[in-house]
């Protein structure tokens, strides 16, 4: 039978594939990247600097995507910077997610004081205007991966805590939280049995959103060079160092901001597209 | 035995204004009793409070909640819940807000049996097949295995009466069951809560603006105005000749059906009057905190 339900699953299941599929290629390229890399990432040949791609006139055989003004193969470095972006939307997502969700149940479910602190403190926090909050954090904490990945756990745990908090509390006016108080379950039993199901589409929603929103942190913060060891090929530094030669090679910048760019609409659309499968409702 | 006896129980917003005021109330071992009243006269705040599902902006200032002989109010927090949980239950008024969208039928009747009362699995899963049986639900293994979305809002009520029935409480708090289902399937539900209440013999207290609901399934009533209780009477002598002014005007407020012409009788602005002058005099002869 052919309803209107099922034209939306259709369409968020195609959504959810091609977005799946480019984020599980990119994981797998990232995890195989120095076997199949064609070149090396780092290593440097000033005589073939600036080679466009193969299908252009004056390309080399083996470098796809050109090379940059170092001579340093484009397509190696993005494999290569696939790593540490994929690393740092796990990594600071998930921990992000773990801390502002908590934070947000608690504060919508218990309300009273617990609420009146968490909201108050989440008011202060997103006072700070969030990237000179996050150029500061790694000043102090001095450039490198873990320093990123604290950077956006530091800043970004509000994003899920204000969200969550608002959903928390519609779903504790619901009639079935009653219920199960009068039944006997207690508090922190009914905030886990019967609120988190009911808020867990959000925070996958939210979880894909900032996995998207770390690797632009990340690339952000390679751009101005707070990132990795700059040696390290990263997403941020290709865009940055291509943007010095964009008239004389485009293809040095255009390639990590196209892969930068289909990375953070998968996680979106990843996040949509689960929303529409297990929201029970939607289901 | 009462099931349930209220004395003085006063209610307010947290600095602010009284809810309830010293509301007494006995409602006897098996018996149906409607709470009725316009929006805002407390009528559910009395439910809430006996379940102890007050909202947090709201505290109870003094009384008793005499539940089977017990105060609940002089219980510890866990005790108390544990005692409203063996012996109490709720039938919310939307059924469609009162099952968890992301759990199926099944657990939601039986997951409360099994771990707050300590059922085994294959008792609480037959007690709920007989519950649906009982409500008239034709198939109760693909009902048991839905969820709340894929049903239709007469069905959820009948399963939440169901689920309301299963530990063979004591005392049902019934807010407004019928409020948010049609009139055809308002009837059918009044039918099935009668019926359940005949055959389970469980005291209910029935929350209502409906005094027609009243005439049908309670036999006694409290009429609250303001928090305050106005008018406590059989159900019989309420419909033969009200007492007091005010519930007399509520009665002759209530649309009839069957005499088109009579058209509609608001309560009439002195016998508000009135019962606000009563209410006010009822504040400052006996304070309540």
């Amino acid at each position: 039978m052919l309803d209107g339900r099922s034209q939306v699953r259709r369409r968020a299941g195609l959504r959810l594939w091609l977005s799946a599929g480019w984020l599980g290629a990119l994981a797998l390229a990232a995890l195989l990247a120095p076997w199949i890399a064609p070149k090396d990432p780092l290593a440097q040949d000033l005589f073939l600097g600036r080679l466009p791609p193969v299908w252009m006139a004056g390309s080399e055989p083996g470098y796809w995507l050109g090379t940059d003004s170092l001579g340093r193969d484009v397509l190696s470095r993005i494999l290569h910077g696939a790593r540490v972006a994929l690393l740092v939307a796990l990594v600071a997502g998930t921990i992000t997610c773990l801390i502002g969700a908590t934070l947000g149940l608690l504060a919508g479910f218990l309300r009273g004081w617990v609420d009146m602190v968490i909201s108050r403190l989440i008011d202060i926090w997103m006072a700070f205007p969030p990237v000179l909050f996050s150029i500061l954090l790694i000043a102090v904490l001095g450039p490198g991966l873990m320093s990123i990945i604290i950077a956006i756990v530091v800043i970004d745990w509000t994003r899920f805590a204000r969200v969550v908090r608002a959903e928390a509390m519609a779903q504790g006016a619901m009639d079935y939280v009653a219920s199960a108080r009068v039944a006997g379950r207690g508090r922190l039993g009914t905030m886990v049995r019967e609120v988190l199901p009911n808020v867990l589409p959000t925070i996958v929603v939210l979880l894909t959103l900032e996995m998207g929103i770390a690797v632009i942190v990340e690339a952000i913060l390679s751009f101005v060079n707070l990132s990795i060891s700059t040696d390290d090929p990263t997403w941020g530094g290709m865009i940055s160092e291509g943007r010095t030669s964009i008239h004389q090679a485009w293809w040095v910048l255009v390639f990590p901001l196209v892969t930068l760019f289909l990375t953070v609409l998968s996680f979106s659309q990843l996040g949509e597209g689960l929303k529409d499968r297990f929201d029970p409702v939607l289901r | 035995m009462s099931a349930l006896v209220i004395r003085d129980l006063s209610v307010r917003l947290k600095k602010g204004p009284p809810l309830l005021r010293r509301v007494p109330l006995d409602l006897a071992a098996g018996e149906v009793r409607g709470l009725v009243g316009e929006s805002g006269a407390g009528k559910s705040m009395i439910g809430k409070a006996v379940l102890g599902i007050l909202p947090p902006s709201v505290e109870i200032t003094g009384g008793e909640i005499l539940l089977e002989g017990t105060d609940l109010l002089r219980l510890p927090p866990k005790e108390r819940r544990r005692r409203i949980g063996a012996t109490c239950a709720l039938i919310p008024q939307d059924p469609l807000t009162a099952l968890n969208p992301s759990h199926r039928i099944g657990p939601q009747i039986t997951d409360r049996l099994v771990d707050i009362l300590g059922w085994t699995r294959p008792a609480a899963d037959a007690r709920a097949r007989e519950l649906l049986a009982e409500v008239q639900i034709a198939d109760p293994d693909r009902v048991l295995r839905s969820y709340p979305h894929e049903l239709s809002g007469g069905m959820r009520q009948r399963i939440l009466i169901a689920s309301a029935f299963a530990a063979e409480p004591r005392l049902i708090v019934a807010d407004e069951p019928t409020t948010a289902l049609d009139v055809t399937v308002q009837k059918q539900i009044l039918r099935l809560i009668a019926g359940m209440q005949a055959r389970h013999g469980t005291a209910i207290l029935f929350v209502t603006h409906d005094l027609g609901v009243v005439s049908k399934v309670c036999q006694r009533l409290s009429v609250l105005y303001s928090g305050m209780v106005v008018e406590d009477s059989t159900v019989a002598d309420f419909f033969a000749a009200p007492r007091h002014p005010y519930s007399a005007a509520l009665l002759a407020a209530t649309p009839k059906y069957t005499d088109p012409a009579a058209g509609l009788n608001p309560v009439p602005d002195a016998v508000i009057d009135a019962v606000r002058a009563e209410v006010a005099a009822f504040d400052r002869g006996a304070p309540h905190g």
